[in-house]
């Protein structure tokens, strides 16, 4: 579809206002030979009920149905893995359901609690994600996860899909990097950022203090990216609680967690980047067509939109959220950010399709240091920091849990407990992990709304998943 | 003595020969940190999958007849007719009229050019071409997509001009039996069992 009719350009309205409570996660890591999937999945839950200060089986009382975001039923070899979890969880005879988007799945799963909640159905859901990447070795979880592209015209194409997502790559360098070093460095610059917040956070799975030197030495994947531009594969699961007011207050009446306001806009594009014609740009409330007119020209070969640079998921994804929330413009309007950066690249791409800035100026989100905790340039805060987790290159990239991780790491700025949270000396004494001395707070300040983006592979499905505060909406009806 | 799998189609009905699964016994897994305990097991399996390619068919068939197929939408209800698809869509993506199946084997032969590309090291499991695996995404004049495929001969460059090849001798009857080469390649320099 390249024309959109009025209905499907209708803002998603939901018929009562829906929070988020409360969530949690396991440890995330490149295998753990040691623990099932259903023991982590309880390890998160059991985390979401400590953060409300309610034994698990408190909290389990209150759950109405339960969304399962896993998304590779070949790599948990386990079909209908989700009826294996619930009835871990105790949570039998409750209705549930698995949701499978690619590397959305987890906002996804999100998604679908969030329209239980909404429509009344439920007062309270579950939202839980997991992926299980450890059972195969990495050549045969290169096949799998090549699967998820069209098994007739791409898979038997090098079984590899990290190269088609480098194609769209290559495309983007070219043509808005101007396939220019000082672009290369800004890349690497997103790496060293993330693995470094990673260092902070005792869940992540890569930390790693690395100089952007590393990042450009790091081996070529597929050029321009290296292998410190790609994102991990991941052990891990995180869930989310969602609830109508009444339950929000109730469950949150001993907890330092004040309810968030939650909402989900969801977008999609062909599975096969080859079958994506040449559109008029969607516009978001921050934006002119007038702008993009000379876009070729600035950008020879950029006017082909979405062409292979452009994602018009991500782009409908936050189309809808941002109307339907009131976002006009999200560097002025949010407080932080979690993007989905598979790769250094994409995360780029995605700042252009959320309008964090226009298309062709990506780049400068990174270099005015705006995306940061704490701006380089200015020591002062970073206007929108992005990825305080360490995102999926320094936390994780545990598909079915990723996008709910991200939402989780969002709610814990606007509760103001990131500190406590991260910090937590218990926390990185379990997992076996070493606190750093330098360890940093990277809580952000003041913290009333922000965003997380869950995106598959290359852009077949995004989801854009906006919490607020309750007391600083930006809109009366949201 | 075990032969692979073999199927053919008779009265719409799938008829199997050989075997579409090998026997490999479970190995358990132990903990060399704490006296060889039991951690878990592998689970080893080989299977061979019966795929219909349904009205993508005829694409495929005549790749190995060097020839390549694309669709285009007739239907003059349709608000995009005369969209061409190359992937081949079996039904129109606006109005979902059942596409005319053309050739493009010329207009690829004169128009075809690198649209983006990618150079990769790696490959997963099972794969079959050779390494470096180069992809191509190929843009034809007139035609609404952008073909995903590989090359078999140079370096890629985006807005290159490329020619299809195609694997006339023993085709895969898959997307492999489609390639591309530099125009200028000379014939002696295609891969084995590939034609211009
Ligand atoms: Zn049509």
């Amino acid at each position: 579809m390249i024309k959109f009719s009025k209905q499907q350009l209708k803002i998603p309205k939901m018929m009562r206002p829906v929070y988020m409570v409360t969530g949690g996660q396991s440890k995330f890591d490149r295998a753990m030979p040691d623990k099932r999937t259903e023991e982590l999945c309880i390890d998160a839950f059991t985390m979401a009920a400590g953060l409300l200060n309610m034994s698990p089986a408190e909290l389990k009382s209150y759950v109405h149905t339960a969304y399962y975001g896993h998304f590779a039923d070949h790599f948990g070899d386990q079909l209908l893995g989700e009826a294996v979890i619930h009835d871990r969880l105790g949570l039998d005879p409750l209705g549930n359901i698995g949701v499978k988007t690619g590397g959305a799945t987890g906002g996804s799963t999100v998604w679908e609690a969030v329209k239980a909640v909404a429509s009344g159905y439920s007062d309270c859901s579950l939202a839980m994600g997991w992926e299980r990447m450890d059972e195969v070795p990495t050549d045969e979880g290169n096949f799998l996860i090549a699967a998820a592209a069209d098994k007739d015209w791409e898979s038997p194409l090098g079984h590899i899909y990290t190269g088609y997502y480098a194609v769209m790559a290559q495309r983007y360098w070219q043509i808005f990097g101007k396939a220019e070093d000082s672009f290369r460095e800004t890349l690497a610059e997103i790496s060293v950022k993330h693995h470094g917040y990673a260092r902070m956070n005792p869940f992540a799975h890569s930390p790693k203090k690395i100089t952007v030197d590393d990042v450009l030495k790091s081996p070529v994947v597929a050029h321009p990216l290296r292998a410190l531009d790609c994102c991990l594969m991941s052990v891990g699961a995180a869930c989310a609680i969602i609830c109508d007011e009444k339950t929000a207050i109730e469950l949150t009446k001993n907890s330092a967690n004040k309810p968030v306001r939650i909402w989900v806009g969801a977008g999609s594009h062909t599975l096969r980047p080859a079958d994506r014609r040449d559109m008029d740009i969607p516009l978001l409330p921050n934006e002119t067509a007038d702008q993009y007119k000379d876009l070729g020209k600035r950008f020879p070969g950029g006017d082909r939109y979405p062409g292979f640079t452009g994602f018009l998921a991500a782009r409908m994804a936050v189309w809808y959220g941002y109307r339907m929330t009131g976002v006009n413009d999200p560097s002025e309007d949010l407080d932080l950010l979690e993007l989905h950066d598979a790769f250094t690249i994409s995360d780029v791409q995605t700042y252009e399709d959320i309008g964090v800035r226009p298309y062709g100026e990506g780049r400068d989100y990174v270099e005015s240091g705006d995306c940061y905790h704490t701006n380089p340039k200015t020591g002062k805060p970073g206007k929108l920091p992005s990825n305080l987790s360490g995102g999926l290159i320094g936390c994780m990239h545990a598909v079915g849990a990723t996008g709910i991780m991200q939402i989780f790491e969002v709610a814990t700025h606007i509760w103001n407990r990131w500190g406590e949270i991260h910090g937590d000396e218990k926390r990185w004494k379990d997992f076996g992990r070493k606190k750093p001395a330098d360890w940093t707070d990277l809580q952000v300040k003041g913290a009333k709304r922000g965003m997380a983006i869950s995106h598959a592979g290359v852009g077949s499905h995004v989801t854009a998943t906006i919490l607020m505060d309750p007391d600083h909406l930006l809109k009366e009806d949201a | 003595m075990s032969m692979f799998g073999q199927v053919y189609v008779k009265d719409n009905k799938y008829k199997l020969k050989g075997d579409f699964h090998h026997l490999t016994p479970n190995i358990p897994i132990r903990n060399a940190d704490e006296g060889w305990k039991l951690m878990g097991v592998t689970n080893p399996r080989d299977m061979t999958y019966i795929h219909s390619y349904g009205g993508e068919a005829p694409f495929f068939e005549a790749l190995g007849e060097g020839k390549l197929l694309a669709t285009r939408c007739d239907n003059p209800d349709c608000e995009f007719k005369g969209t061409i698809y190359e992937p081949f869509r079996i039904h129109c993506a606006d109005c979902l009229g059942k596409n005319t199946i053309i050739d493009i084997t010329e207009l690829a032969k004169t128009t075809s050019k690198v649209h983006t590309f990618m150079v990769c090291e790696r490959a997963g499991a099972f794969n079959i071409l050779d390494k470096p695996v180069k992809f191509i995404n190929i843009e034809f004049e007139g035609i609404a997509t952008i073909l995903m495929s590989y090359l078999s001969v140079g370096d890629p460059e985006i807005g290159m001009k490329v020619l299809p090849i195609f694997r006339t001798k023993n085709p895969t009857c898959t997307i492999l039996d489609l390639s591309w080469v530099p125009d200028g390649t000379k014939k002696e320099e295609l891969p084995e069992g590939f034609t211009f």
